[in-house]
């Protein structure tokens, strides 16, 4: 018999605890204070030299409140990307912790959950924490909003989990994480529409950008804050992220158990 | 405990177990002995449920791993050659939330890490960073892990490899007193030494295969006499090679020429050195011993178990 995947995955719940105990102050210096800095510099003192134009900056009335709800939603990507590419690969590789938790009765699948609960416990801090931070620099134009705009910094935060995870599952060299950074992770940064809108990038390229899990945050994550809404749009967007969760689950689950079980 | 029968284990084109036939009764010391890649850690991964079978039949604690594999896990301890327990974390918390893995509830857990920790004499060592402990430490603390969920069958891998002597045998005598607690130990090794101690029964593997199986004493008996003459010539006298010398010696017992010696099997090892002399052969140093798996492996595979 088969442990649940519930039951499995709490029965990590005091080793992650004591993870975070040791985690949390280097966690709370980059989730809170260096997206802070990018707000300021690029939001705030960059933004002085930006026209607010609703019509070019997809509603917004400010540089400032253009690029936050983007810049969140990029930064949870960031984490979830960080949590899962050397953390990953230490407990596989370097410290073996996996493969003393598989000489028990968890599998694979419990402790991709566990490993994925505690990314979604992260984001979850720092993105929230990032949002009431915000929420005195006057970004949002409803109450609700920004419930629903931190919703979908989650969503894409857990979809690149996973996705991140199943590649961490499946090298073998720590090196291959100089590809995904900088092939992935900085372009998406850049082009996904966190900080122009993507219809700057010519129809092309704005095409290419829409089929990134990133946009889809970005742009739900947006109207949410700005309260501009399309639905239907909107639960595209949402589609498509959980979509890619759900993919990004089972190429977790299973790349962990081919490199656990052989 | 365990039954198999022609188990195999590939890794693509590589076969590293090639079929064998193993039994491991309840309140044993089982070993296998043998060299590095032999196939003893494959077949102990195999029994420790996570290494899927790749041919043959495996039955442990009367369940089947492929199907029962997180129920049979539950009831094992496994002590992993390399070790794996967590840098980050102390020795008490290392023990703690390994057995929350199983699903012991806190308090039982709390009281029974005490107890290992004590067992292991690493209670006054509770609050260390596992990184600051000794090999040998380490390799109790591994061990009173893999007791946490209170084993019916514990697996050691290599359980003593790279500590030193000292530290191996305050090891052999917790094992011992696991033995003597009732526990099922199953122990691969590549030292002789180790499996006379602690082993009941061993199979001896080479090359993915068993070359023989039998208590210690009953394989040495079988496999080898009760003394061993090493005969130890000056390697620089290239007019007297080791063959031309083992040609001269030939019938005063069974010969192994070896790169650095000679070794003449003889119920009677004086006897041997005394008649050597006497041919006015002039070894620049003689040991006279006992018999040791070590002997039965080489007659076994004409090699020497460490290479």
């Amino acid at each position: 018999m088969s442990l649940s995947l519930a039951e499995g995955t709490l029965r990590q719940s005091d080793y992650w605890w004591t993870v975070f105990k040791r985690t949390w102050k280097g966690g709370a210096i980059s989730s809170f204070i260096s997206p802070l800095f990018y707000v300021v510099a690029m939001g705030v003192l960059l933004g002085g030299f930006i026209a607010g134009d609703p019509a070019k900056l997809e509603g917004a009335t400010s540089y400032l409140s253009f690029i936050v709800p983007g810049l969140v939603a990029t930064h949870a990507m960031q984490i979830a990307v960080g949590e899962t590419t050397y953390p990953v690969m230490g407990m596989m590789k370097w410290h073996k912790t996996y493969y003393s938790m598989i000489a028990t009765p968890l599998e694979p699948r419990h402790l991709v959950a566990a490993n994925l609960m505690f990314v979604l416990f992260r984001l979850a801090t720092a993105c929230g924490v990032f949002m009431l931070v915000l929420a005195p620099f006057g970004v949002f134009e409803s109450w609700w909003g920004p419930f629903l705009a931190f919703g979908s910094q989650l969503l894409v935060g857990m979809a690149f989990a996973g996705l991140v995870y199943g590649y961490s599952a499946r090298i073998r060299n720590e090196a291959a994480f100089g590809v995904l950074f900088r092939l992935g992770v900085l372009p998406l940064t850049l082009f996904s529409g966190a900080f122009f809108p993507i219809s700057n990038l010519g129809p092309v390229l704005e095409w290419v950008a829409r089929f990134t899990p990133l946009w889809h945050g970005v742009n739900l994550s947006r109207m949410f804050c700005l309260d501009t809404v399309d639905w239907s749009t909107a639960a595209l967007n949402a589609g498509v992220l959980v979509a890619a969760i759900v993919v990004g689950w089972f190429w977790a689950v299973s790349g962990l158990e081919k490199r656990l079980v052989d | 405990m365990i039954v198999a029968r022609g188990l195999r284990k590939s890794f693509g084109d590589f076969e590293a177990v090639k079929g064998i036939d193993v039994e491991v009764r309840r309140g044993e010391a089982f070993g296998f002995l043998g060299p590095n890649g032999a196939g003893k850690s494959s077949t102990m991964r195999m029994i420790a449920s996570v290494s899927p079978i790749s041919g043959g039949t495996l039955e442990i604690l009367g369940m089947d791993p492929a199907k029962d594999g997180p129920a049979i896990r539950g009831r094992l301890g496994v002590c992993p050659q390399e070790d794996t327990l967590d840098n980050e974390l102390n020795v008490r918390d290392n023990l703690y939330i390994y057995g929350r893995y199983f699903g012991i509830p806190k308090g039982e857990v709390n009281s029974r890490v005490d107890e290992l920790l004590e067992f292991v004499s690493l209670t006054e060592k509770a609050k260390s960073k596992v990184e600051d402990l000794s090999g040998g430490m380490k390799r109790r603390l591994t061990i009173a892990r893999s007791l946490v969920n209170k084993p019916d069958l514990l697996l050691l891998d290599e359980p003593t490899t790279g500590l030193d002597p000292q530290a191996r045998h305050v090891l052999w005598d917790q094992l011992f007193r696991l033995k003597q607690a009732g526990v099922t130990l199953v122990i691969t090794t590549h030292y002789m030494d180790e499996a006379e101690q602690l082993c009941d029964r061993l199979v001896v593997m080479d090359k993915g295969l068993i070359a023989a199986e039998g208590s210690p004493r009953q394989l040495i008996e079988e496999h080898s006499t009760r003394e061993v003459a090493e005969l130890r010539f000056n390697i620089q006298d290239e007019g007297n090679p080791h063959e031309l010398i083992a040609h001269k010696i030939e019938d005063l017992g069974r010969l192994e020429v070896l790169p650095d010696r000679i070794l003449v099997y003889s119920p009677d090892g004086e006897e041997v050195i005394a008649k050597v002399h006497e041919r006015g052969l002039d070894p620049i140093a003689v040991l006279v011993r006992r018999s040791t798996l070590e002997d039965v492996f080489l007659k076994l595979t004409g090699r020497t178990l460490v290479d």
